[in-house]
């Protein structure tokens, strides 16, 4: 059951990611990036780490995205340009890539003491998370909040339209 | 044994998720390499970041601890932050120059 529930999302999962490459409008990227978030939800439960499968879904495939298409519509992107890609990424970048993927797979395949992953084996329940996020790690936490709430402040001042009289000008001149 | 309680044994090993994982963070590099889009060009590093979750979540599994999972959560929620004010950088960029391609936004200044 396993092995099946493996194969198909991580199935699933290359197919997205390489849709994504394959696609030349930016919403059909978007939504194959939403299948391999949620394709990895799904793996995620599998390794037995079910709050994080739910934030995966929740603040990933719904919020990351959402704000991604909304971008795309927003912006009104259409379908790219292929004939300006440039040199280097073909004559180094990709053997660059297979060059790291295949050390990577190298390590991984002759990595000693691996284990097995098996249904229902070594879950991790919501309260253990919780229980160390708020008793060891409480600092890291209350900064990474002040982190979004920065990051809040930074959108807001960046997308704003214009910068303070310009922008109240335009709007005026509009009327 | 009898043979359905066999296939819901089946063990997968955990050296397989850190392939995919691997494969996933080529497929986000050569997605930064060869789009030519502006948010495509973001969404590969989106890619690249849940593939390294995928590594930490099966690192968790194998050494049963918590604290790898711990990590993804701050990853994503760096993530979310980073995606909310890049994106607002995008609508910047295109508010100044008008195009999404990279190849176009070439210059620091306008």
């Amino acid at each position: 059951m396993h092995l099946i529930l493996f194969v198909v999302f991580a199935g699933l999962c290359l197919a997205g990611a390489v849709n994504l490459l394959l696609q030349t409008h930016p919403i059909n990227s978007a939504l194959s990036l939403i299948v391999v978030m949620t394709s990895l939800a799904v793996l995620y439960l599998l390794l037995g780490a079910e709050f994080l499968a739910a934030a995966q879904v929740i603040v990933y495939a719904g919020a990351i995205m959402v704000l991604f298409t909304f971008v795309v519509m927003l912006l009104n992107a259409g379908r790219e340009d292929r004939t300006l890609g440039s040199s280097a990424a073909k004559t180094v970048g990709f053997p660059a890539v297979a060059a790291i993927l295949s050390l990577i797979a190298t390590i991984i395949l002759h990595a000693q003491g691996l284990g097995t992953a098996r249904l229902g084996d070594g879950i991790t329940s919501t309260e253990e998370l919780s229980t160390v996020l708020f008793t060891k790690l409480l600092l890291p936490f209350e900064a990474t909040s002040i982190l979004i709430l920065i990051a809040i402040l930074g959108a807001v001042a960046l997308a704003r339209h214009g910068h303070g009289s310009d922008g109240d000008r335009e709007r005026t001149g509009g009327k | 044994m009898n043979p359905v309680y066999a296939q819901l044994q089946q063990e997968v090993p955990l050296a397989w998720y850190l392939i995919l994982s691997a494969i996933l963070f080529s497929l986000g590099i050569v997605g930064f390499l060869i789009k030519r889009n502006l948010i495509t060009v973001f969404m590969s590093i989106e890619l690249m970041l849940n593939a390294v979750n995928l590594s930490f979540v099966t690192f968790a599994h194998q050494w049963h601890q918590v604290k790898g999972q711990i990590f993804v959560f701050f990853v994503m929620m760096v993530a979310a932050a980073e995606a909310a004010v890049g994106l607002a950088i995008i609508i910047a960029v295109f508010r100044a120059r008008a195009t999404l391609a990279v190849d176009r936004i070439d210059r620091m200044k306008l």
